[in-house]
This record gives structure tokens, C-alpha cells and sequence, in this order.
């Protein structure tokens, strides 16, 4: 029999993070620091309001942009907090997570073999959607002495005849990184200086601490070639509900829409209701839940720096990134070990890309008390390793 | 850090959770021990912060305590309107809270007893006959959900996969 297996998708290799699940899964008493997703549940009122739709009946498919009214919230939330103006009826995509959005948009703007920049560590998805839209990835290894921010010497080196587009994942998982006005703007720069194009992953916009975050679109100049991929998942705690959107010129969002109209239809009717009841109403609970991540955050940080594990002050997300290289570990053998001995778990640095080597994600979307329990845990194994 | 805002923030974390020392909330807060200590020390000072509780969910011990509600409807005192009447109810030990409220009565009186008769032994004899108290009228407690923000019963647990990207 012929292989039945297209050989581009047969040599993706599976996330790094799968393996890690499997190890887990076996240990029931485990404590997981290696969650991707809020601890929090939806606020009740967004999911009332899903169940109001439910109630109704409201079963049927929208059209294939997503309902009207959620584009326009979508379109007034925007500009409300990012001071980003898109219309609603020709500039918004709704999407099924921000997750379809990155890999739709890819399939609109690449040819077959241009290239794409994704900085690293970042989200295991880029890579791999590249390479299914027939793109090369260009991985630029980020540095733990520029806090994992992507600077502008950085990405000129990397550009060549090629180059595409050039992914930009802030506020980041896994590091925690964000990139502020006056890092963004040496980007910009180099951007319409070498006419690339910017997918930029705001799927943790609502998730910084002591600045507010800052979108690309908004710079001069970078509106017409930047795509803004933002979703309900992290701001409202909204993972399940499978709710994105993207949001960009209309000459780029029309042919997304076109290819999320074949794949996918639109996206789940009971949740774009409840979306527009997170748009309108949820900004204190937003704000609450920010609150509660900043007192973990400063937690994290101050317990690793004591315990000798280094950590820059990461101001988004929920993630920290402490480095582990003193220790004479690898970021794989730390976490194998702490699993095995202390039953704690946490993601391998290198899960999210080669440079994540030496270092650890911790994700900080849990409650403080479960927190003070698996820091003590690691501080005990730090001690016991450290010769 | 503003100390005012400093304070707000203090009182958002351990209106929930009291059990944080001062270290542990100056960590929090990114503040210092002393802020903290000291901000701690002002509101308890001037009863912003008046007491620290313990929710305790008594129905697990078996223990057969009732909660009341109680209507009360009041003549008002010249000179000293409810607070007087207020005062004299509230000083009994059995009184777990008093409300002065808008609409169909004025106060609304919380009384904890060991059973229906302590209770309303307790509005009888004590409550009814005060002079200002016009009537009364009592409705018990006969399960409680939620308390303080927090529901009694649920037990929360994680649905999340362990690890995700």
C-alpha cells in the first residue's frame, strides 16, 4: 500500500510538550506548574450569557466573519484599549482561538518558500504552521540578556530577499517577555524598511504588569502590514470556548475569511454570544484577575532569585523563566528529576525552542497557596542538587 | 507606592485570604515588611480592619446551630434616630449582625442560637418587649450556600489538563 501520509506533515515533529504530558499523566499526585491556560473559571456572567443563547435556541451557523455585533464590539474594544481602529465589517475575522487565526493567516500570505522569522523561545504552533503553508521558518534564538526581547540588529540579520513575514509573539509564552513602545518601534522600522510583514500574537495583551501593553499596529506606518491576532482565551479565561480573532487590511483579512469560510464556517455561535458580553461588561473582572497574577508573579520571582535560580523580571502573561544552568542540569533532566523526586511539574525551556535550553516555564496560573507548596518542594530539591 | 493604594490592595488580598503574614504580602505587593507592618497596624488602629474570622462550615461537625433573620420594625428615638435601638440590640451576645434597612422595616436582625427554641426564646423575651420595637417577624435559616463570597458546599477541582502549551 502507498504511504497515505502528505511527507511535509509526516516529517512535522510533535511538540516537545507531549512528551511531557505523557510522563505526567501517569503521576496522579503530581502538582503542575506547567499549565498554559488561567486557573480562574469564565466569569459567571459571560458564561450565563452562553447559556441565555443556548436557552434560545441560537444552534445555527453565523456568518462565516462572525456575528455582526461581536465584530463591533470586537472593533470598539480594540480601539478602546490598543488604539487600534479596524471596520467591523471588513477588517475583523472571528476565529476558532487565535490558534486558526495564526495558521489561516500564514496560508494567505505565504508563496512556497518564503521565509518567516519566528523569534524563540515562543509558542510550539508557529513553527509548524509555516511549514504546512509551504513557508520556511527562521528561527532568531532570543537572549536571556535582553530579557527575550527581539531587538532590531537581531531581526536585520535575519531577513533576507525572502523573508516574509516576521512573527511577533509578546507578551510571550513561554518567557514572559514583552516588548515596550520604544522596542516595537526599532522593530517598526526595520519592518517597512525591508517591506515585511508582522503577524503579531496578542493572545496576552490584557496580561502585563506595571505598563500597558503596547500593539505594532498602532506605529506609524505598520497598520497596512500587520496582521493583530488577539482572542478571549486569556483575558476572560475563555480557552474552551475556542474564540479568536484577527483583525488587519481588508486586502488580508478577505482572503483569511475566504479560507476560514472552506475550513471551518465560522466559528461556535453560543460562544461568539458570550464574547460579546466579555467585550462589553468583563473589564473589572479582567482587572481582578490581573491583580491576582501580579501578586503570584512578584511571588515567583522573589522566591526563585532566593533560591538561587535566577529569573528576570518578566512582565507578562503568567509565565516566569527562571535559569537552571547552575545547577549543571538540563532544562529536560531539572524537570525529569523534580518530577520524579519532588512530583512538580514544569515545562522544559526547550519545548518552546533550542535556545530555551537552561531554563524553566513556570506558569503562575495558580492559586498562591498551591504556589507556596510546589516552591517549597523545589527549593528542597534545589538544596539537595546544588553541590 | 501610594500608601493609600497600598492599603486597598492589602485589604483585596486578606478580605479573602488572612492567613498571609506581612512578609508574604509585602513579596505580593512589592512593597516592604514595614510598609506593610505598618499599614496593617494603622487600619487595625482605626477599625478599617476590625477582627479576623475563621469561616467555619458548622454543619460538618453535626453541630444542630440555627440562624435567624429577624424584620424589626421601630419607632425611631428623637434626637438619636435608630442608633440607640441599635445598639441596645446588638450588645446581646446571640447577635451575629444588625442592619439598619430601607423599605418594609427597619432593622434586620442576625441571631445565632443552639436551637428554634433558644431563638425565638431569645425574640420573645428579649427582642419583642423593648419598648421601641413595634413587631417582629422571624425567619430561620435552613441551609446556607454561600458565605463571605465563598460557597460552603463546592469542592472546586481542577479540570484542567496538567501540562498545556
Amino acid at each position: 500500500m502507498r504511504n497515505p501520509i502528505n511527507s511535509v506533515i509526516g516529517d512535522i515533529k510533535p511538540s516537545g510538550i507531549r512528551k511531557f504530558f505523557d510522563i505526567v499523566r501517569e503521576m496522579k499526585d503530581a502538582i503542575s506548574l506547567g499549565v498554559g491556560e488561567p486557573d480562574f473559571d469564565t466569569p459567571w456572567h459571560i458564561r450565563e450569557e452562553g447559556i441565555y443563547a443556548l436557552e434560545k435556541g441560537r444552534g445555527h451557523y453565523t456568518s462565516n466573519a462572525g456575528l455582526e455585533e461581536l465584530r463591533k464590539e470586537i472593533s470598539n474594544y480594540v480601539y478602546r484599549k490598543y488604539k487600534l481602529s479596524y471596520e467591523w465589517n471588513k477588517e475583523i475575522l472571528v476565529t476558532i482561538g487565535g490558534s486558526e487565526a495564526i495558521d489561516v493567516a500564514m496560508r494567505v500570505m505565504l508563496d512556497p518558500g518564503d521565509e518567516v522569522i519566528i523569534p524563540q523561545p515562543s509558542y510550539v504552533s508557529y513553527e509548524p504552521c509555516a511549514i504546512m503553508a509551504g513557508g520556511v521558518p527562521v528561527v532568531i534564538e532570543l537572549k536571556a540578556e535582553n530579557e527575550f526581547r527581539l531587538t532590531a540588529d537581531e531581526l536585520r540579520e535575519a531577513i533576507t530577499d525572502k523573508t516574509k513575514i516576521l512573527v511577533l509573539p509578546f507578551p510571550n509564552n513561554p518567557t514572559g517577555s514583552i516588548m515596550e513602545r520604544k522596542d516595537l518601534e526599532a522593530i517598526a522600522k526595520v519592518a517597512v524598511e525591508k517591506d515585511i510583514f508582522i503577524l503579531s500574537d496578542e493572545i496576552y495583551s490584557e496580561l502585563t504588569y506595571g505598563c500597558k501593553h503596547v500593539s505594532i499596529a498602532e506605529l506609524p506606518g505598520m497598520r497596512e502590514r500587520t496582521v493583530v491576532i488577539n482572542g478571549f482565551s486569556k483575558a476572560f479565561a475563555m480557552t474552551g470556548w475556542r474564540l479568536g480573532y484577527a483583525c488587519g487590511p481588508q486586502n488580508i483579512i478577505s482572503q483569511m475569511t475566504k479560507m476560514h469560510q472552506f475550513a471551518i464556517m465560522c466559528a461556535p455561535t453560543v460562544s461568539q454570544y458570550a464574547a460579546i458580553e466579555a467585550l462589553k461588561n468583563a473589564d473589572a473582572d479582567v482587572e481582578k484577575m490581573r491583580e491576582a497574577y501580579d501578586t503570584r508573579r512578584r511571588y515567583l520571582l522573589h522566591e526563585f532569585n532566593r533560591i538561587g535560580l535566577p529569573c528576570f523580571e518578566a512582565k507578562g502573561a503568567f509565565y516566569v523563566f527562571p535559569c537552571v544552568k547552575s545547577l549543571g542540569m538540563t532544562s529536560d533532566e531539572f524537570a525529569t528529576t523534580l518530577l520524579n523526586e519532588e512530583k512538580v511539574a514544569v515545562v522544559p525551556g526547550t519545548a518552546f525552542g533550542n535556545c530555551g535550553e537552561g531554563f524553566l516555564r513556570i506558569s503562575y496560573a495558580y492559586s498562591i497557596e498551591k504556589l507556596k507548596i510546589a516552591m517549597a518542594r523545589i527549593e528542597k530539591f534545589v538544596d539537595r542538587h546544588r553541590k | 507606592m501610594e500608601s493609600t493604594t497600598l492599603k486597598e490592595k492589602i485589604l483585596r488580598i486578606i478580605d479573602s485570604n488572612a492567613k498571609l503574614t506581612a512578609s508574604e504580602l509585602a513579596i505580593m505587593l512589592g512593597s516592604t515588611e514595614e510598609e506593610v507592618s505598618q499599614a496593617i497596624a494603622e487600619m487595625e488602629a482605626d477599625h478599617t480592619i476590625c477582627g479576623y474570622l475563621t469561616l467555619i462550615n458548622w454543619d460538618k461537625l453535626g453541630e444542630e446551630d440555627v440562624t435567624a433573620l429577624i424584620e424589626v420594625k421601630v419607632t425611631p428615638q428623637r434626637g438619636q434616630g435608630f442608633d440607640t435601638i441599635a445598639e441596645r440590640i446588638y450588645k446581646f451576645d446571640e447577635v451575629e449582625a444588625v442592619y439598619l434597612m430601607s423599605g418594609g422595616f427597619d432593622l434586620t436582625v442576625v441571631i445565632k442560637g443552639k436551637s428554634m427554641r433558644d431563638v425565638a426564646g431569645f425574640v420573645s423575651a428579649k427582642l419583642a418587649p423593648m419598648e421601641a420595637i413595634l413587631s417582629t417577624a422571624t425567619h430561620f435559616v435552613l441551609k446556607k450556600y454561600k458565605e463571605h463570597g465563598i460557597p460552603m458546599e463546592s469542592e472546586e477541582t481542577d479540570e484542567r489538563m496538567l501540562i498545556s502549551p
